[in-house]
């Protein structure tokens, strides 16, 4: 049987996730096309047939999918993936928004969030917070899958040829419309797939101290993350939150700066490969899971960090 | 208007999970359990719009154990006024429980639906989704801003890159994300006053939906555990072993 892939991109640009989901795809051996809904899209459906191993891109391209609306999507998208054996998406917030949706239309069980795959109809998953790890079965004949994209290695985005077909389906509910949007901007690499991040907690004490954070972000080509306290106390924005309900990252590199470390924060950052951690509480459980620990006051070794890495980068 | 609130009974989430020694799940015995964080939000929003007078009536439905009744008792104590509770022992996977909740929006016609974008167990974020699909509704997820306006509401979500609001026709289904309330805690006399309101229970047969999960757990294991490093003197140490031992940056 195929696979059906739902590209996640901003009507411009094809994101790193669906590499990784192709990649998840891969791992479930079959066919795999791409769907790649949008308005004035044709960039996206051109950067989606050069990633590897894909077979034909899908494009359907119409203003009621310009803004990722879950009703009109998860309508295409049953209709499309009725003939596929397997739809994948990314588990990020548009994932996680439509793909339930495509679920219930076509009367299939969803298995969300999957970390590995074991075989085409079993699946590895984190449940509660990741405390717990389940390898889940799915019985329905299509199965409805998001995707953790830092789970799995992104495939080249390059070589591959696939063909571009257009889809003249257009699904547009009346349910609901799209009415403003405010995205941070920021020059710094994107938080969910960033080679370094480092993340400030309530030991920030407030959003200026994040400034500190900056510089040495700048120095390392990071991005910035926050813990769920610094977030709710009103410190930076809540795109910047990592954990359970916030974004899950998996960095080379994960600086944690003033942040204690709750199970569910660790649900967020625990993958990634090496962990570094300054905090002034050495009894904060982030030291359990930290490769490299400072028990420091944040205010000096912050400063003391960023004059340190000029000296060796 | 009617507003219908689903809660879900889940473990406390300040419990640490202990996965059983025979991999079957997780070791829920003589744990504390208590109403899923993300549906005290959403209860704690009905209130609110029936304290702005937008709402008239809150229904608060849950579906579980004969214990889960104590979370509906919560939820009448924070300013529900009657509860449903579909009482099933058997697990309730999400496209059932999304069936169960549409047999109930068609008996109760609620004019908003208002559930957790997730339960802190499994995790899944697909109920209020798998609901507002099932019964032709509009839906706004991750819920930072609800604000209705006659036969519209304006729903503020919480997205990877930012914020996006979206506006949806009535009926329609609302997941709340962390920071749409704070949640209230429920006043003794209040307490007192939710055991004498209204709570029906009702069967999955009752509401003439089959339980029939399609999903299997084979097993259910602990995480790889990390294992703690080495505590680094100062900063140039730190910088130090990013570079040169860990070699990082």
């Amino acid at each position: 049987m195929s696979i059906l892939v739902i590209a996640d991109h901003d009507n411009s640009s094809l994101k790193q996730s669906t590499l990784n989901v192709v990649a998840a795809a891969k791992a479930i051996g079959g066919d795999i096309d791409i769907l790649v809904a949008g308005e004035n899209c044709g960039s996206v459906g051109e950067a989606a047939a050069k990633a590897e191993g894909v077979n034909k891109v899908l494009v359907a391209d119409n203003a009621a999918y310009g803004h990722t609306l879950a009703e009109n999507l998860s309508e295409l998208v049953a209709e499309v993936g009725k003939g596929y054996g397997h739809i994948l998406a990314s588990a990020g917030t548009t994932g996680k928004d439509f793909m339930p949706r495509v679920a219930a239309l076509l009367d299939v069980a969803q298995v969300s969030d999957i970390m590995r795959v074991e075989s085409e109809d079993t699946f590895v998953r984190p449940i509660y917070a990741g405390n717990a790890i389940a390898t889940v079965k799915a019985s329905d004949s299509i199965k409805v899958v998001t995707v953790r994209p830092t789970a799995f290695d992104p495939v080249a985005a390059e070589g591959g040829a696939a063909s571009v077909e257009a889809l003249d389906i257009v699904k547009d509910s009346g349910l609901s419309e799209f009415v403003s949007e405010e995205l941070a901007k920021s020059d710094r690499p994107d938080l969910s797939s960033a080679d370094i991040v480092i993340s400030g907690g309530r030991g920030m004490q407030n959003g200026d101290n994040f400034k500190m954070l900056e510089s040495v972000a700048d120095q390392l080509g990071a991005a910035i993350g926050a813990s769920r306290a610094a977030v709710d106390a009103g410190f930076v924005p809540n795109d910047m939150q990592v954990g359970q309900t916030g974004k899950i990252v998996a960095p080379q590199l994960y600086i944690a700066v003033g942040i204690s470390g709750a199970i569910q924060h660790l649900a967020g950052m625990g993958d990634s490969k090496v962990i570094a951690a300054i905090n002034k509480d050495e009894e904060a459980p982030i030291f359990q899971v930290a490769d490299y620990g400072l028990v420091a006051d944040l205010f000096e070794a912050v400063p003391e960090l960023e004059a340190e890495l000029k000296k060796v980068l | 208007m009617k507003v219908l609130v689903a809660v879900k009974r889940v473990i406390d989430y300040n419990v640490k999970v202990r996965v059983k020694p025979d991999n079957t799940g997780v070791d829920l015995a003589n744990v504390k359990m208590a109403m899923n964080p993300f549906c005290e939000i959403a209860v704690e929003e009905a209130v609110r719009l029936k304290e702005k007078g937008v709402a008239s009536e809150i229904v608060v439905v849950t579906i579980g154990p004969k214990a889960a009744q104590e979370q509906i008792r919560t939820a009448l104590a924070l300013g529900a006024d009657r509860g449903i509770h579909i009482e099933s022992d058997e697990e309730v996977q999400s496209l059932e429980a999304a069936k169960l909740l549409k047999a109930v929006v068609e008996k109760e016609e609620p004019k908003l639906v208002i559930l957790g974008k997730q339960s802190i167990d499994s995790d899944n974020n697909q109920t209020g989704q798998m609901l507002a699909a099932l019964t032709g509704m509009g839906q706004g997820t991750f819920a930072s801003e609800v604000v209705v306006d006659g036969e519209k509401v304006q729903v503020t979500r919480e997205i990877d890159g930012g914020l996006m609001t979206v506006g949806l026709k009535l009926p329609a289904v609302v997941t709340t994300d962390l920071r749409l309330n704070e949640p209230r805690y429920a006043s003794l006399p209040n307490i007192m006053k939710a055991k004498k309101k209204p709570l029906d229970t009702m069967s999955p047969a009752d509401l003439g939906v089959e339980v029939s999960p399609r999903l299997t757990t084979l097993k259910v294991e602990a995480p790889a555990s990390r294992q703690a490093g080495i505590k680094v003197g100062d900063v140039a140490e730190l910088v130090d072993k990013l570079k040169n031992e860990a070699k990082v940056i």
